[in-house]
């Protein structure tokens, strides 16, 4: 066991946490061509185009979602916009059967998956369908087939969960690794600081993707932190570490498939910290015009990630404004499709209230389910939902009669 | 008198507090500025600058940590945990440290000075991790007080004599009636007392107990039960910790008969402990089992989370099934 100082001093000499301060790898600019000296990754047409569509599906999905929240047709949503570069380009460069734990502002990387537009509008719908039973809140995706963890709420719990889940495939020898999402909020619990030292320590393959998009609901990140972003706590856990432009979509994707590397060739974690802006609200609950500005947002606006992209693939000669308006319309047309179907999918069973709580119902459990379904049965018209979900005959009845309207 | 809700009330009473003692100072995630995601810090800051009001990292064992250290040296914290669901990172502050300062310095050092305000319960469509009922878990902890106001009027005075209270006090808001519960609230000081009970309708046939938003939902099956022709005495508990006996044994010794509710699972839920202590006391008097009307043993659910909740015909259903025994 050897202690690393490097050289004894014989003055008090202090070392500041300003003396660090981290550069930003980026390589594309925003009309679409490279920085002198810059390299574009090697990606062909067709995942070049992969990348795109996904990033401009989620911003169109998240576009109408919003929308149909405003229109009270969804509880609660929450968009990615302006950090489809950071998610999109991460994804792409990890292996499909790598797994992703992410925070929750991440659909980007399950449309890159290819999870379809009905599976996300079951889950926010909450219906019969959602892999969740409607059990969480809009945005709670899952999916097993895809590699990724179901969302849970509680910020920075998936931080060492993906430490814990990354070293079982380093023994498993499997040649995967894990990629955890979270903010720079996030970043500040306690779980993350373990989340990285356990790392460390044990050498294990997980890639620490913090979203640096500058505030947590209305705190900024000035009031989050001190130190120059997240990048620097790398150090004092002697971990890799790297800070790209989460607008750049060629730099997320290089960092990313290096880090990747880095983790699987050597069992070594990475911190990458994408430097990036939460161009929409927090939620469709907040108003971010109580705590920044509109010129604010509008500079940011003018590093819109996907016509960065754009740019880049008109300039490839890969992409046509015809091709653009096609794939735009299509998507928007199958979203407001699929979101109808899941709107008259009709609600989980009752059952799966006390379902998954434990492997098997207990008989306390199923004393309570008897007698919530004879109370249901007392009061139909006081439980809606409930009474559609006791008996397949009702929830016939009331599906037909919702497709009539 | 002014009408306000009791997210006004909520700030009322911390201006008031701030205003009084400069030791006073509030802050959490997106306290500071913004006035926290519900607003009940609206203008604080504004008023009192930001060395008193503040938001904090996103760091929940941090805020209740720094709280209880203010508080040890002598300040009077107001924190704030967003919501109750995200109040389990702090819960090692709370329950190993906040709980025991005094005793175990022999009272050397306390927190005393310490109020945590936490948004608690369900009704909003929050699923799982925006909905919870945590007030159990730290009931089982002593040297905590647990304090759950019914409307504004009692968030003011109850949150008050938090603040003032000589014991760290965790103050639950039922965050279903934030905007909801409208009434009248001096604008002037006053506080409510904590660990005491209030009777807010008597009647003869059932003793009903509750806290929080389960107030409201057990006035409106009252209602319905008083139209069989059942008397029902409903008490608010308002302190979980301690716990005011005295004024529901001397209910139940009347009636002879008690429907306990909370929206929280049953296995291990507070009405458990009441439900105990009760029947220790009232054994020979009661008439009926006692009976609980909870959430049920699972976590809290979104879509069907109506059928969840311990609503006002779960509530009339037990009253009648307690007369009719
Ligand atoms: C433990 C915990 N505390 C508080 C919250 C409430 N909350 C939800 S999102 C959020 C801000 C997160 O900000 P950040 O991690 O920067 O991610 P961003 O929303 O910016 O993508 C907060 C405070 C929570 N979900 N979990």
């Amino acid at each position: 066991m050897t202690m690393t100082t490097t050289a004894d001093i014989h003055e008090p000499t202090f070392l500041a946490g300003d003396e660090f301060s981290i550069p930003t790898f980026r390589l594309l600019q925003q009309d679409g061509t490279l920085f002198e000296g810059a390299t574009a990754p090697e990606l062909d047409q067709a995942q070049a185009l992969a990348i795109y569509r996904a990033m401009v599906a989620t911003r169109v999905l998240d576009e109408r979602m919003l929308a149909a929240q405003r229109q009270g047709r969804l509880s609660f949503y929450m968009q990615c916009t302006g950090e489809e570069a950071s998610v999109v380009g991460a994804t792409a460069a990890l292996d499909d059967a790598d797994m992703i734990m992410a925070q929750y502002r991440e659909q980007g990387a399950l449309i890159y998956r290819g999870f379809t537009f009905d599976e996300f509008m079951n889950q926010l719908f909450g219906n019969e369908l959602d892999y969740g039973k409607g059990r969480q809140m809009p945005i709670h995706y899952g999916s097993r087939k895809l590699h990724y963890m179901t969302i849970s709420s509680p910020l920075a719990t998936q931080i060492p969960q993906a430490t814990g889940y990354a070293y079982g495939q380093k023994l498993a020898g499997d040649g995967q690794c894990t990629a955890v999402f979270f903010g720079e909020g996030a970043a500040s619990e306690g779980d993350f600081h373990a989340a990285l030292n356990m790392a460390a320590v044990h050498e294990v393959p997980v890639i620490f993707f913090c979203r640096n998009n500058g505030y947590a609901i209305s705190t900024p990140s000035i009031e989050q932190f001190a130190a120059d972003g997240v990048a620097p706590r790398a150090f004092g856990y002697r971990m890799h570490v790297i800070r790209v432009d989460g607008n750049d979509i060629l730099a997320v994707h290089t960092a990313t498939r290096e880090a990747r590397r880095i983790a699987v060739e050597h069992n070594q974690p990475v911190l990458i910290e994408a430097m990036s802006y939460r161009l929409a609200a927090h939620s469709s609950s907040d108003d971010p015009s109580g705590y920044r500005s509109k010129k604010e947002e509008e500079a940011w606006r003018e590093k819109d990630p996907i016509l960065r992209m754009q740019c880049w693939l008109n300039e490839q000669g890969w992409w046509s404004e015809d091709e653009e308006k096609a794939l735009q319309e299509s998507l928007r047309r199958e979203v407001l499709e699929t979101m109808k179907r899941a709107e008259k999918r009709p609600p989980p069973p009752l059952d799966s209230l006390v379902t998954d709580v434990y492997a098997d119902v207990t008989p306390e459990l199923q004393r309570q389910l008897d007698a919530l379904k004879r109370h249901v049965r007392r009061y139909p018209e006081a439980y809606p939902k409930g009474a559609r979900a006791l008996d397949p005959d009702v929830q016939a009845d009331d599906t037909a009669a919702k497709g009539e309207k | 008198m002014p009408t306000m809700n009791m997210l006004q009330a909520i700030n009322n009473a911390l201006d008031i507090a701030m205003g009084e003692d400069d030791k006073v100072l509030c802050f959490g995630e997106d306290v500071g500025s913004f006035g926290g995601v519900f607003r009940a810090t609206s203008h604080l800051q504004e008023k009192y600058g930001r060395a008193r009001c503040f938001n904090t990292p996103l760091v929940e064992q941090g805020i209740i940590g720094f709280a209880n250290g203010l508080a040890a040296q002598g300040s009077v914290p107001v924190a704030e945990i967003q919501f109750a669901d995200y109040i389990f990172p702090a819960f090692d502050q709370i329950v190993n440290e906040t709980a025991k300062f005094r005793y175990r310095s022999g009272d050397l050092f306390n927190v005393g000075g310490l109020t945590i305000r936490a948004p608690y319960g369900g009704g909003i469509s929050g699923g799982l991790y925006h909905s919870q009922s945590p007030e159990a878990y730290f009931a089982h902890t002593p040297g905590l007080k647990i304090v759950v106001p019914r409307d504004p009027y009692q968030a003011k005075g109850l949150l008050l004599a938090a603040i003032r209270d000589p014991d760290p006090v965790l103050f639950f808001e039922p965050k279903r009636l934030y905007r909801a519960a409208v009434g009248e609230v001096p604008e002037e000081d006053y506080q409510l007392p904590i660990g005491e009970a209030e009777v807010i309708r008597e009647g003869s046939d059932v003793t009903l107990v509750g806290w929080g938003a389960q107030m409201e939902v057990i006035e409106r099956a009252v209602e319905l039960a008083e139209k069989d022709g059942i008397s029902c005495e409903v008490i608010d508990l308002r302190s979980l910790l301690p716990w005011d006996q005295e004024t529901v044994a001397e209910s139940v010794l009347k009636t002879g008969r008690l429907v306990i509710t909370h929206e929280a699972p049953r296995t291990g839920g507070f009405a458990g402990e009441i439900a105990a202590a009760i029947q220790e006391r009232c054994f020979l008097y009661l008439e009926s089992p006692i009976a609980r009307v909870t959430g049920l043993d699972t976590p809290f659910p979104l879509t069907l989370e109506k059928e969840y909740l311990p609503d006002h015909l779960k509530i009339v259903e037990a009253i009648r099934d307690s007369v009719n025994f």
